[in-house]
């Protein structure tokens, strides 16, 4: 018995991966670091928001809905203040000691 | 099939394939990224084996400290221009050292391998033991009772040898920079994203690092998962500029240091006058259980720090 309850999570959680399937494919096909993180930050951020969503509609408690909405905000904060370090770094051409992969 | 066993079969097949690329990795940082990948995947197979202390410590020590500590290491090697010696020596040497290698590996799988199938079926071991006195450790959360009670030498032993590690690290300091401050000065852009983060952070960690302490007692958690917690955030903190690290010399930062383990030792010395080396009279066991966590998590966030920032680099 299949319930609009599970197709709910079905369906926001297929679309999650899609976005996560999408981000990887960027990540490993696009030509620079700011394109890559482009990509990358549409899987962190609605591809785990979208599984979250429809994690949470199986919960069962609201409690532990909530808790599952943090996990996705600090997920957000620290995905979007990693990702402007990353970008700066790479903007100002002079790399970090160790994001030299260049012999 | 069911779908649980599909997963695990999935987890499996990528442990084995993130850690065997780890070791073949060409480049010294990609080792170390996927290194951080397969603790990050472990910890998710101790999930899915219901150890979720096990989990804890492995996402926090095994992949995020450990790996923090390699990175640290490569940039070293980097900086004076070893890390990219890892091109081995050709020919006949390199030939013997890759089949002694091999054969060591190989060996030791084996041995482990048989090991696990000499193990008895029913798997049950200690845990009856253990369970039958959990009511007289003070504590409810199994792990917990075997850590701190049961078997307190062992993790008296796991902090005293963190603390070792420290001192290890100082004596690499240069002479003119005894006593100095470890790690480098951090630049930071005050009106920054990272000044904004490191400021946020702290109250969610320090929130998370009480929360990992006090469900210790009965619920997976305990003082090396919330010192680990507490030592990101106030790295995070100083990464982002808002504080340093004190010198070496400061008293307080060596009273921190000792704080957990002279603690520890001295219930643990109580405990011998009456009767027990590390045993508690079972009507302060639960107060003392708690505060030796309590303190040890300070220390170990203390010890943590410290080994990440390194040797002392400037001076005060």
């Amino acid at each position: 018995m299949v319930s609009i309850m599970d197709i709910a999570t079905l369906a926001f959680a297929s679309a999650g991966v899609a976005f996560f399937v999408a981000g990887t494919l960027g990540l490993l096909r696009f030509p620079d670091v700011h394109s890559r993180l482009h990509a990358l930050t549409k899987a962190d951020n609605l591809g785990l928001g979208l599984i979250v969503i429809g994690l949470m509609l199986q919960a069962g408690s609201l409690w532990l809905a909530l808790k599952l909405g943090l996990v996705w905000l600090l997920a957000i904060l620290a995905a979007a203040t990693v990702s402007q370090l990353i970008a700066r770094a790479a903007l100002t051409g002079r790399p970090h000691t160790l994001s030299r992969s260049d012999p | 099939m069911t779908p649980a066993l599909i997963l695990d079969l999935l987890l499996c097949v990528l442990i084995g394939a993130v850690a065997l690329s780890a070791v073949l990795a060409r480049d010294l940082l990609a080792g170390i990224v996927l290194f951080i990948v397969y603790g990050l995947l472990a910890a998710v197979a101790w999930v899915r084996l219901d150890a979720i202390d096990v989990a804890l410590a492995e996402a926090a020590i095994g992949a995020g400290l450990t790996g923090i500590l390699l990175v640290g290491a490569a940039a070293r090697l980097r900086r004076r221009g070893e890390g990219k010696n890892v091109e081995p020596t050709r020919g006949m040497r390199r030939a013997f050292g890759r089949a002694g290698q091999l054969a060591l590996c190989a060996g030791g799988t084996a041995a482990l391998i048989a090991l696990a199938l000499t193990l008895p079926r029913d798997g049950a071991g200690l845990r009856p033991l253990a369970e039958q006195n959990l009511a007289a450790s003070g504590i409810s959360n199994p792990v917990t009772a075997v850590l701190l009670n049961f078997r307190g030498y062992d993790t008296l032993l796991e902090v005293v040898v963190l603390l070792a590690a420290v001192i290890g690290v100082w004596s690499l300091t240069p002479d003119r920079f005894w006593g100095g401050v470890p790690g480098l000065r951090q630049h930071a852009r005050p009106d920054g994203v990272l000044a904004y983060f490191g400021r946020l952070l702290p109250a969610v960690g320090f929130l998370v690092a009480v929360h990992l302490l006090w469900a210790g007692a009965d619920a997976p958690g305990g003082a090396f998962q919330a010192g680990t917690v507490l030592a990101a955030v106030w790295l995070l903190a100083a990464m982002a500029g808002l504080t340093d690290a004190p010198a070496v010399s400061s008293r307080r930062l060596r009273l921190l240091l000792v704080l957990g383990p002279a603690f520890f030792l001295l219930v643990g010395s109580m405990g011998a006058f009456a009767g027990v080396f590390l045993g508690y009279p079972p009507s302060v066991s639960t107060a003392s259980i708690l505060a030796i966590e309590v303190l040890l998590a300070i220390s170990i966030a203390a010890m943590l720090s410290l080994l990440v920032l390194g040797v002392p680099r400037r001076l005060p």
